[in-house]
């Protein structure tokens, strides 16, 4: 039995899927003109330069960190680079309290909703202020004031979460929905799969919002799937699905917009697929020279979405190179210092070790505990982050500590 | 009270918890209108509505990651994985997600309501994939309750403790027993403890230690060796994470011999984690090597499902080899 109403032939007709080809939803050339029939997006002058200045704001403090990380200072870095129109232009058309659930190349969606540089450093460095404890690596973030799911480096796994998150929503009724981020590499990763069969299944107010940069680390899109991109497989699902052009902040903004009314007012799941590039390395640890030419990227900084938004606000009158200078200097400063700040606060208190494994501490890890107190105490030079610890000092926090 | 049994007990505890609490939700594969393929969930979408109980697509992975979702919105998921041996699609939801959900968020998020059940065991003829005991696996992961009932009291007390346990719990029932163990169950809400041993029988000579379905075969391999003269003090370890060290180490201290006996193979079995533990904490009152009695480092077999087995016969042996050692 299917859901759809069967169609017969009487020859052995195949049939490759060639026909599902999606068209690219543009909006806003590169000059920061409109193509001819399109319509911007009805976003005022306020948001638009939230949006813009959330993008600048991703890319200062990306450009920052990966120096901060070469320099030593920072053990890991992953750059939101060339994809800040996609990232922000999709969170910016959400509600404050729809849930993002995130892959990691997304800080930008945190920026626009408002996490502080402060915020991101102590994640960044693991200090006494993460709201994570010290625990994960850089660049997995979380705020639960933000509704923006704590990232974790497992790829895929958050998009069946999305699935089951947007479920609970849809049964709160309360007119939330859920937009779950991931790149074309994950989108191979069974979960995927398992994801939007299931939110079609069940109809919840879920936004799949593919960032298709042309790469999963080395490995080029032409080597992860055969078909016309990630957003045919939608057709598979009974899903409603756009492409667009990533770095199309306005075509990114009216495409979400739109997703979000099918999700909260129909509960109908959507997958967005946004072209853009991954202008930076995959991470720290990565150097694309080894697999990409120099002319391909040329190619695509002069699709830089950040300046393409930039021309269009010009062409409102609402930003000007005064105030891009002003902006530029203000969180250059703001990014250095704050780093300074984060990079000199005490590391998360030892017991951090061992609290919320469970709500409760067990009694067998308190146990392991107790024991490796006893043996820091014996060793204290051999863990200079902890031999002032409270826990191992008995004596309460130092005083003289970090610049806060 | 009323006589159960302990799929009876099992959906009695989802009816009882559906009922209190409407963000309870049961889910998985075949739970929906026909109740679940061992009828675990008999009406409970008649009941409570096709949104709270329902079909899943057939995907493991999915209803996991489905439910990790539903658990940090704040929903209470009940979980059906219809074999443990099939929960192995999910073993990256689960050891990568629900068990390091709090943990990785510094506690701004958590999967604490999750439970998911899935029936467990041998001796039914279930082959390579009916047949599974996958809990050491889970043991081998922080941020994770298993919890394995032997009887209908039981399976009711503990399901309703793991659903409202502010951790993520794995229930596995033992499929063996579903219709074969009856007893008297409340029919009002209880919970019994979890991370707490039950001693069910006071002994002398050594203790013997296992959970689940395996409970029964001690005690036949008991009723035999006392017969014999041999006083053996019987522990029910209910839980396998967190587990209870204090019980089973006080009862070592007295009796000095040790058997331990699960179904799953002994390599890397839980037996292990168990054993070395104890000499640990038991090393000068040991009078005997602990002995495990588990089934054979091979995948689950067919037709000599009676070979394979850890059987009241060989635990039998194990218990009078102890003494005699």
């Amino acid at each position: 039995m299917t859901t759809t109403k069967p169609k017969t032939v009487h020859s052995p007709i195949f049939t490759d899927g060639a026909e599902f080809r999606i068209a690219t939803f543009k909006l806003l050339k590169q000059d920061g003109s409109l193509y001819k029939g399109g319509k911007a997006p009805d976003i005022g002058k306020e948001k638009a330069l939230r949006i813009y200045r959330a993008m600048v704001t991703t890319r200062i403090l990306d450009e920052r960190m990966l120096a901060a990380q070469r320099q030593g200072r920072l053990s890991f870095y992953m750059q939101c680079t060339g994809e800040e129109a996609a990232v922000i232009g999709s969170a910016a058309a959400l509600g404050d309290s729809d849930m993002i659930m995130a892959q990691y190349r997304e800080q930008g969606a945190l920026a626009y909703r408002g996490f502080t540089i402060d915020e991101f450093m102590n994640q960044l460095f693991g200090n006494d202020k993460d709201y994570g404890k010290g625990r994960q690596m850089p660049v997995h973030y979380g705020s639960k004031k933000l509704y923006y799911m704590t990232i974790s480096s497992p790829l895929a796994t958050q998009i069946p979460q999305a699935t089951g998150y947007a479920y609970g929503q849809k049964l709160a009724g309360e007119g939330h929905c859920t937009l779950v981020y991931f790149g074309e590499g994950a989108a191979s990763e069974g979960d995927f799969h398992a994801a939007l069969n299931m939110a079609a299944v069940h109809q919840v107010p879920v936004i799949f919002f593919c960032r298709n940069n042309g790469y999963a680390i080395s490995t080029p899109a032409s080597e992860q799937f055969a078909a016309d991109g990630v957003a045919p497989r939608a057709y598979g699902y009974k899903m409603d699905v756009i492409r667009v052009d990533g770095n199309d902040v306005l075509a990114v903004y009216q495409a979400t917009e739109k997703a979000r009314q099918l999700a909260v007012e129909e509960n109908r799941p959507v997958l967005i697929e946004a072209m853009t590039y991954r202008l930076a390395a995959h991470s720290s640890s990565d150097d694309p020279s080894g697999y990409r030419s120099k002319d391909e990227e040329a190619i695509w900084r002069e699709k830089d979405p950040i300046l393409r938004t930039q021309h269009w606000l010009k062409s409102h009158g609402w930003w000007s190179d005064k105030e891009e200078k002003e902006l530029q200097e203000r969180l250059r400063r703001e990014v250095l210092e704050t780093m300074k700040q984060a990079q000199k606060r005490p590391p998360p208190a030892l017991e951090t070790l061992i609290t919320d494994v469970y709500k409760e501490v067990p009694p067998a890890l308190n146990a392991q505990f107790e024991k490796l107190k006893a043996h820091i105490r014996r060793h204290p030079d051999a863990y200079p982050k902890s031999a002032n610890d409270p826990a191992i000092t008995g004596k309460p926090a130092s005083t003289k500590e970090g610049g806060a | 009270m009323a006589k159960m049994n302990m799929l009876q007990a099992i959906n009695n505890a989802l009816d009882t918890a559906m009922a209190a609490n409407e963000r309870v939700l049961c889910f998985g594969e075949d739970v929906g209108i026909f109740g679940g393929v061992f009828r675990a969930t008999s009406n409970l979408q008649q009941k409570y509505g096709k949104s709270r109980c329902f079909n899943t697509p057939l995907v493991e992975q999915g209803i996991i990651g489905f439910a990790n979702g539903l658990a940090a919105q704040g929903s209470v998921p009940v979980a059906e994985i219809q074999f443990a041996d099939y929960i192995f699609p999910a073993f990256d939801q689960i050891v990568n997600e629900t068990a390091k959900f709090r943990y990785r968020s510094g506690n701004l998020f958590d999967v604490g309501g999750l439970t998911i059940r899935a029936p467990y065991g041998g001796g039914i003829a279930g082959g390579l994939y009916h047949s599974q005991s996958p809990e050491a696996y889970f043991a081998h992961t922080p941020g994770l309750k298993v919890v394995v009932p032997r009887n209908p009291h039981q399976a009711k007390g503990l399901l309703l403790a793991a659903i409202h346990d502010p951790d993520p719990v794995l229930f596995f029932e033992p499929k063996r027993l579903y219709r074969a163990s009856v007893g008297e169950v409340p029919e009002e809400e209880y919970q019994l403890p979890l991370g707490k041993a039950e001693v069910l029988k006071k002994g002398t000579d050594v203790t013997v230690l296992g959970w689940g379905a395996q409970m029964e075969v001690i005690e036949h391999a008991v009723e035999m060796a006392e017969k014999d003269g041999i006083s053996c003090e019987v522990i029910d370890l209910r839980s396998i994470l967190p587990w209870d060290i204090d019980t089973v180490a006080e009862s070592v201290l007295k009796t000095g011999r040790l058997v331990i006996t699960h179904e799953a193979p002994l390599t890397g079995g839980f037996a292990g984690e168990i054993a070395a533990t104890i000499q640990e904490r038991c090393f000068l009152y040991l009078e005997s090597p602990i002995a495990r009695v588990a089934g054979l480092d091979t995948p689950f077999p067919l037709v000599l499902e009676k070979e394979h087995f850890p059987n009241l016969l060989k635990v039998y042996e194990a218990i009078c080899d102890s003494v005699e050692f």
